[in-house]
């Protein structure tokens, strides 16, 4: 009924100060409950994103990450006799063995310093990942000092400019190009040729070994080859695998941590709203009791009543997630706790996140009008309209 | 069933009341408020009740109007047993066959006075155009079709009770039912209010049932009835001073 | 009068009231449980001593160092005593029972570690047996170990399958101790590595220096990475507070988004109870046009408002902080493995009294100049 809808917009435009309040007292809610999603989201996408389905990591047995693995060059001569492994354009095999440790860096704007991950490539670890391109200066020459930073390290942290140098494990290492990475977790990396960051670390293994699968469905074989082979004490993931496993426990902590915060909000905005709404009722008791006497039915007042609360949390839900939205503009960068190296990602904003954050705001002005609505389609007739 | 009435042809009663028994719940305790009440209202009449506060009138009036119901006893309006209806009957009820005009206007203030006088329509399967002509009519019976786009709180108090009479007949109902209706008017409005619901008895035949203090709105009337411990009689026990 | 007026004014709407004191209650135990989430953050900062130092490599943390350094950092001036571990890293079952484990010198080690109580037999019995370790007290009752269990870990750094009999449960000196840490003896760790990675053996993770003196802290930290600079292993050498705040500088940014969130609670609360009063003034309106013509001055009418305003939120206040303790106890047992030390401190009881003062105060204020500015006439009309 259209005049219901105007009835009950109205009412909310006439009481302006408690609307605007309970509104406000909504949005926020759903800003934080949207902002804690997006955290999450972009979280997980940044490293989803880092992997490929065809590309399988392998790392040393219950390692859980590359940091902690170990593979010596035995091992990883057997790994690189595996028949399912893709080959390059110009016939060679594409894998790459490499190695990553981590170093602290200082930050730019800040004393504070951070974990940075480096990883010494070989040539098909470029080809190897798509994401990464190379946007300024040019690659690391094989057999030098040459490093390259992925954009974000780049900006955040001292000496990692175009141009400028690194020190660590006792040399001194320039840097001769800039790596967009896009929102994957490269971005945060530092690269350098294998061969030269081994023997500078005085570490005789490799990490891990990376290679592309001629026919993304070869993996279980390989997989269960490489796990049941005597020699080896290695493990083989999909890379999408792995990277996803990496952000488990961050993503978790951050689901959890902002799950209980939005019940918590979420209580302060019903009980405003049911304030709001009992206070209206009240108000109107006079207007419910004429209303009834002149033939509509309860279900009719409850309606009213509830459609208000209902446009209540439709208006804070979309104040909330529209400033939500903005906080695509802004990027953390914080400590994966399980890989203990700096990671850097973005709040990700998707339908499905709106579609959660708006029906969350019509639950919350459902839940604080439901009983006042109730309370006003069984009045008394006669008790409504003495209150004149 | 056809009760004979001397002057008139033989017409049913429009609203019939038998042997009304009403009390009200106090804890534990009963109180009656209507003993054994008969009456008959006949079409085209208008009825005023009147006695001392706490008498029952209202009491009455908002058993005729359906808005309550009874511990005892019948009310037919129109040939409808109204006793014998449910709560949601009676919604539907009211809607089609009762008009309400209040003391203090009772529109709805978010509601234009044209909404106002519509929203009883609101609940017919009348299309749009039809209302808005039921409206119209409704609104230049009571001489406000200029207002019509003026919220309550912009019109005057005899300004609002016309609106609301406006709203209490459009939707042609079978009765008029009114509650102290020139309580909170001044000298002038009171009387263009009575005026109207005089025309509209006059002219429409309308049927009215007011309660009131007012005697100048009992001396409009065509009828007296005085309700006292719950007792109807033609005439007062206690002298009704006159109010200037 | 005035007390008698601020009460049954502020229950004359019961669900109302009851509704904006629940409400209340609600955020400041939000608050104050976020408040207490970052001083866990901070526990192990809290608990570092001032006289000890951390030294290990300059590169990492992942990064060993030489065994050997030993004897050179003895010699420093200004160092008490030297010990030595590694973060071990084992899995106990699965990843998720997450706890610290080292392999450290055990004499050294718990000389340093005065905090950490054990009983002489304890004591005797780890320093004796080779694959003794010892836990603490949170940790042995989370998992229900006795003395005399064996724990097996799963090594992660250092691959294969470890196991300890347990010899000593260890308690902390005060409430501010972790007692969720595992120790066992390096000397094991070390000559299981010389036979199967003898790569890796006779290399520490980290030093820990006791200092004769605490105001001696810099001196010594800087004598001892000159001992080292420009060889193979560099070391850098901070007191423990430092090297703890450097674990938490990680987090910097999740911190920073939970206080930013602790005080939008504060907000979204202050518009709950701001609107409250808001319609509780608005419909008394008349009323306080009645005072004003009995002669009430504006300061009074003020005072009325802001201290219903303040009436609401102090119990509020009072029964979220009251719900404040079971909670955290709770949740404190929920993130065990992320937080091993929570507990709510006189500081956070503090902010949130703070919290629910200010919350008091400021949603009074649009009321109280709406009453101040209005007219007799105009609010004695409002009486209708």
């Amino acid at each position: 009924m259209n005049l219901l809808f105007f009835y009950s917009l109205r009412n909310l435009l006439t009481r302006r100060l408690t609307t605007a309040l309970t509104a406000l007292g909504m949005a926020l809610v759903v800003f934080v409950f949207a902002a804690i999603i997006m955290l999450a989201e972009g979280l997980q996408k940044t490293l989803v994103d880092t992997g490929s389905y065809s590309n399988v990591v392998v790392i040393r047995k219950s390692s859980g990450s590359e940091v902690q693995s170990g593979i010596d060059r035995l091992q990883a001569s057997v790994v690189e006799t595996q028949p399912e492994i893709g080959l390059g354009q110009n016939g060679s095999q594409l894998l790459a063995k490499e190695m990553v440790v981590l170093i602290t860096l200082e930050k730019q704007d800040s004393a504070s310093r951070s974990n940075v991950v480096i990883r010494g490539v070989s040539q098909a670890s470029l080809s190897l990942r798509p994401q990464v391109r190379l946007i300024v200066g040019s690659l690391p020459r094989p057999g030098s000092s040459d490093i390259m930073v992925g954009k974000s390290i780049a900006k955040r942290f001292k000496g990692a400019g175009l141009g400028e140098s690194l020190v660590f494990a006792q040399r001194s290492w320039r840097v001769v190009g800039i790596f967009d990475a896009g929102s994957t977790g490269y971005s945060s990396e530092i690269w350098g040729d294998v061969d030269q960051l081994m023997p500078a670390f005085r570490r005789p293994v490799y990490s891990s070994i990376l290679f592309s699968l001629r026919n993304a469905d070869d993996f279980q074989a390989v997989q269960t080859r490489i796990q049941n082979d005597p020699r080896l004490t290695l493990e083989a993931k999909r890379e999408t695998v792995y990277y996803k496993e990496q952000s488990e426990a961050m993503a978790t902590f951050l689901r959890i941590l902002g799950l209980s915060l939005t019940i918590v909000f979420s209580i302060g905005a019903v009980v405003g709203a049911m304030i709001t709404m009992y206070a209206a009722v009240a108000t109107r008791t006079a207007e419910i009791g004429t209303l009834r006497a002149l033939g509509f039915r309860q279900s009719v007042i409850l309606i009213a009543f509830l459609m208000e609360s209902l446009l209540l949390g439709a208006i804070g839900g979309c104040s909330g997630l529209f400033f939500a939205s903005f906080l695509q503009l802004l990027t953390v960068s914080t400590t994966n706790f399980q890989t203990f190296s700096e990671l850097a990602f973005s709040f990700t904003l998707t339908p499905g996140i709106a579609i959660k954050s708006l029906s969350f705001s019509l639950i919350m002005g459902f839940a604080g009008g439901v009983l006042p609505a109730y309370r006003a389609s069984r009045m008394n007739i006669i008790a409504a309209l003495r209150e004149a | 069933m056809k009760e004979q009435r001397s002057n008139l042809p033989s017409k049913p009663p429009v609203i019939r009341i038998t042997d009304l028994v009403k009390s009200y719940r106090r804890g534990s305790q009963s109180i009656p408020v209507l003993e054994h009440i008969s009456l008959d209202i006949e079409e085209g009449e208008f009825l005023a009740l009147m006695g001392p506060s706490g008498s029952g009138k209202s009491t009455l009036l908002n058993l005729i109007a359906g808005l309550d119901q009874v511990d005892s006893g019948s009310i037919r309006v129109d040939g409808a047993e109204i006793t014998d209806f449910s709560e949601m009957a009676l919604a539907a009820w009211r809607a089609g066959h009762v008009g309400f005009i209040f003391q203090f206007y009772n529109l709805i203030p978010v509601l234009t006075a044209f909404e106002n006088v519509e929203l009883p329509l609101m609940l017919t399967n009348l299309s749009k155009k039809a209302r808005k002509a039921h409206v119209a009519t409704a609104l230049s019976m009571v001489n406000l079709q200029d207002r019509m786009d003026h919220y309550p709180r912009q019109l005057s108090g005899g300004q609002q009770q016309r609106v609301a009479i406006a709203r209490a007949v459009v939707t042609d109902p079978t009765i008029l039912v009114a509650d102290e209706p020139t309580g909170d008017l001044d000298r002038y409005s009171a009387e263009d209010v009575l005026h109207l619901m005089d025309e509209l008895c006059g002219k429409l035949g309308k049927t009215i049932v007011m309660v009131t203090h007012d005697p100048r709105a009992a001396r409009k009337a065509h009828t007296l009835k005085y309700l006292e411990k719950g007792v109807l009689t033609d005439a007062p026990q206690i002298a009704v001073p006159e109010r200037i | 009068m005035l007390l008698k007026l601020l009460f049954r004014n502020a229950f004359r709407h019961r669900l109302r009231t009851l509704l904006t004191i629940g409400g209340i209650a609600v955020a400041i135990l939000a608050f104050g449980l976020l408040r207490t989430v970052i001083s866990a953050w901070y526990a192990g900062v809290d608990a570092s001593s001032a006289s000890r130092l951390v030294t290990r490599n300059a590169i990492s943390l992942i990064f060993p160092l030489p065994l050997s350094y030993k004897e050179k950092i003895r010699s420093v001036d200004g160092v008490r005593l030297v010990s030595y571990g590694n973060w071990f890293g084992g899995v106990y079952i699965d990843e998720k029972n997450f706890f610290a484990n080292f392999a450290v010198e055990p004499g050294s080690y718990f000389s340093l570690y005065s905090e950490f109580l054990l009983s002489d037999d304890e004591s005797a019995a780890f320093f004796r047996e080779r694959k003794a370790c010892v836990a603490g007290r949170k940790l042995a009752r989370r998992f229900g170990w006795k003395i005399g269990d064996t724990i097996p870990l799963r090594g992660t750094i250092f691959p294969g399958n470890w196991n300890f009999v347990l010899r000593g449960i260890y308690q902390g000196k005060d409430k501010t101790i972790d007692e969720n840490q595992f120790f066992f003896h390096w000397e094991y760790l070390n000559e299981t590595l010389r036979k199967t990675m003898p790569r890796r053996a006779d290399q520490v993770g980290f030093y820990m220096i006791g200092l004769k003196r605490p105001d001696q802290a810099a001196a010594t930290a800087e004598a001892v990475d000159g001992l080292f600079r420009n060889s193979y292993a560099e070391t850098l050498t901070e007191t423990e507070k430092a090297f703890q705040m450097s674990f938490v500088s990680m987090s910097e940014a999740i911190i920073t988004v939970i206080l930013l969130v602790s005080y939008v609670i504060i907000v979204i609360i202050m518009a709950v109870v701001a609107n409250t009063m808001a319609m509780s003034v608005r419909e008394r309106m008349g009323e306080y046009a009645v005072f004003k013509t009995l002669g009430f001055g504006r300061g009074y009418l003020a005072a009325l408002i802001i201290g219903e305003s303040l009436t609401l939120t102090a119990l509020g206040g009072l029964l979220g902080i009251g719900l404040t303790f079971p909670t955290a106890r709770a949740f404190g047992r929920a993130v065990g493995q992320f937080f091993p030390v929570f507990r709510v401190s006189a500081d956070t009881i503090l902010l949130d009294v703070a919290a629910a003062a200010i919350v008091g105060v400021v949603a009074a204020v649009i009321p109280v100049w709406r009453i101040v500015q209005v007219r007799i006439a105009e609010g004695l009309g409002r009486i209708g």
